[in-house]
């Protein structure tokens, strides 16, 4: 494209040329563009957050709140959205799912790459073609089996589908365990260790790195999924973050400040895990998401 | 002495390098070499069993929910049943014809194509921020945040914050007010401008994820192949051109993968914004209605069965076009 009319080097070399500036410029305008486009709809939505509901329903959605400390909107938010018993059913769901999927991938791990058994090949290629099937394509039928085993409307549904679909959290740690060397294990069973007892003794403990991304892969994952408690758990008093905020939408409907104060009372939590790892929620989905 | 006999015969035996060799996926079988030992018959038993232990409840999770509903899924798809009744019958292929008959049900598949235009645009920018990033920038890693966070927000909260943003009269109206473009528009009302706006917030969704899986398959290029390029008089360009843009294609068909199949299942965003009126209903959509709201649970199988073929088929395509050559980045 440009190939024939840059100078050689020229773009690298001499930062003060003409264009070169240009090109700077346009690099900064199209980030700052970019975060103006990503921010705004957040920042009106925080803004609205504050508003009365007078202010809400006369003045224009760029116009900043009158009162930054008004936080009627989230007093209400929380209390009639019941935002605390929701953050409630998040926190037990998320905390036995992540922990059953850490076990139970590190488990599948643990099997396949330090044992030779039969149909040690089959059992791969069930987990490797399984990650190729998207969920959302199998809930009809998913839904039967739930309802088979009389848990559908609990909070056992979800936990038993975050832990038993999840194929990307066995992949992580498939790939994380070859690189622990076999030699340890094999010292540990030279000293007369169980099975059980090198898994959970040296292998466990090494496999934090790989348990850290899970962990955060995982806990966004279901902090954020709607689909699985929508259909699984319809009652209002189980309701998650996701499907409590999904019912503001109709005793709300026109109240947007309190909508917005839902909303923000949701995004700030992941806002905050957000700023305090940062560098593992990067390295996490882009692991998560090479497998 | 029996004990030595024991560790002989199932240690594992010794592995190459991990990660040396080209994977060809994240689990490669290895060569099965067990040294031949010769336990007591209890001991063998229980080392027979010992992997089998660690993976019962996950095989078992596995195949009831993943393989049970895939299979149930095909069965029921021939079948007219309502979701609760007992009786059910054989209707042979009548879902399957119904579903590409009925132009009402075949429309799904035009709106995906929304998604899939936006999810190219996404790519596109995506691309070109993971480029700009990956060189010396001021505020860098604020840059980089404020493009990741949106994939890191709930669905729900992303719904509400762009009905907000997309009210007539709304942030969007009065941004462009500000640029001169009057008027009240029914961006979500519209049926020509609902699945556009939908698909835009998809896209500012999931802008983050792309551009942070780019962004580090760039990084994990040498730098010192940078700057032999640069002894060679390449420009900037060059370098995209002939450094980056080979260096993470793998991790470019993946993503590609992931815009596809993520524009066929798109649910949450036009759900919870719409609920599929306007025109904007997704095969997702469409799929859980037929089921959930209106019982025909053999009709929405042969829904779901014809987007699981289609998802199989293009992450086929694709492992047939890139070879997963060393998609590993860690």
């Amino acid at each position: 494209m440009s190939s024939s009319t840059a100078p050689a080097g020229g773009a690298a070399r001499a930062p003060r040329s003409a264009r070169a500036r240009v090109a700077v410029t346009g690099k900064y305008l199209s980030l700052v563009a970019a975060a103006v486009a990503t921010l705004l709809p957040l920042v009106v939505v925080f803004m609205a957050a504050f508003k009365s509901e007078t202010e809400s329903q006369n003045g224009g959605p760029l116009q900043p709140p009158h009162d930054w400390f008004n936080f009627h909107n989230f007093q209400v938010a929380f209390s009639k959205g019941h935002m605390l018993r929701a953050f409630g059913n998040t926190a037990f769901i998320l905390v036995l799912s992540v922990t059953g999927t850490v076990l139970i991938g590190s488990m599948t791990a643990y099997a396949i790459d330090r044992y030779r058994f039969r149909l040690r090949r089959l059992t791969i290629g069930l987990f490797l073609l399984a990650a190729l099937v998207p969920g959302v394509t199998t809930q009809v039928a998913t839904f039967q089996i739930i309802n088979s085993f009389g848990i559908f409307d609990t909070r056992w549904a979800p936990i038993a589908l975050y832990m038993g679909t999840d194929i990307v959290s066995i992949m992580i740690f498939l790939q994380f365990m070859r690189s622990i060397p076999v030699s340890l294990d094999e010292a540990a069973r030279i000293d007369g260790a169980s099975a059980l007892r090198i898994y959970f003794q040296v292998i466990l403990p090494l496999m934090k790195p790989a348990i850290a991304t899970v962990v955060i892969v995982k806990g966004v994952v279901i902090y954020n999924d709607f689909y699985t408690p929508f259909l699984y758990m319809p009652s209002p008093d189980l309701g998650v973050i996701s499907t409590s905020l999904y019912y503001f939408k109709g005793p709300y409907g026109a109240h947007w400040e309190i909508i917005c104060a839902g909303a923000v009372l949701v995004i700030i939590p992941t806002l905050v895990v957000f700023l305090f790892l940062q560098r593992f929620i990067y390295n996490g989905f882009t692991r998560g998401a090479m497998k | 002495m029996a004990q030595t006999a024991d560790t002989a015969a199932s240690a594992h035996p010794a592995q190459p390098a991990p990660g040396g060799g080209p994977a060809t996926s994240a689990i490669s079988a290895r060569p099965t070499g067990l040294r031949p030992g010769r336990p007591r018959p209890r001991r063998a038993l229980l080392r027979k069993a010992t992997p089998w232990l660690f993976l019962a409840v996950p095989v078992a999770l596995l195949l009831t929910f993943t393989y049970t509903p895939v299979a149930n899924m095909l069965y029921y798809s021939f079948t007219d049943w309502d979701g609760f009744s007992p009786d059910r019958k054989l209707v042979g292929t009548a879902n399957y014809s119904e579903l590409f008959t009925r132009p009402d049900l075949f429309r799904v598949f035009f709106v995906s194509l929304f998604y899939l235009a936006s999810g190219a645009v996404q790519m596109v920018l995506a691309l070109y921020f993971a480029t700009v990033l990956s060189f010396n920038v001021r505020f860098r890693n604020f840059f980089k945040g404020v493009l990741f966070f949106p994939y890191l927000i709930n669905g729900v909260a992303i719904g509400f914050v762009f009905l907000y943003f997309f009210q007539p009269g709304g942030t969007l109206d009065s941004v462009l007010r500000l640029a001169g473009i009057h008027g009240e528009h029914l961006w979500l009302g519209d049926p020509k401008l609902a699945n556009w706006s939908l698909a835009s917030v998809s896209l500012w969704r999931y802008l983050g994820l792309n551009f942070v899986l780019f962004l580090g398959a760039i990084q994990s290029i040498p730098g010192e192949i940078y700057e032999a390029a640069d002894l060679d008089g390449a420009n900037r360009w060059h370098q995209v051109r002939y450094l980056i843009l080979p260096g993470i294609r793998p991790v470019v068909s993946l993503a590609a993968i992931l815009v596809v199949s993520g524009s066929l299942s798109a649910f949450e965003i036009p759900y919870i914004m719409t609920g599929g009126s306007n025109g904007t209903t997704t095969f997702v959509i469409q799929t859980v209605k037929l089921a959930f709201q209106f019982n025909k649970v053999g009709l929405a199988s042969a829904a779901a069965v014809v987007l699981l073929g289609i998802v199989l088929v293009v992450t086929w395509i694709q492992r047939i076009l890139v070879p997963d050559e060393g998609v590993d980045l860690t």
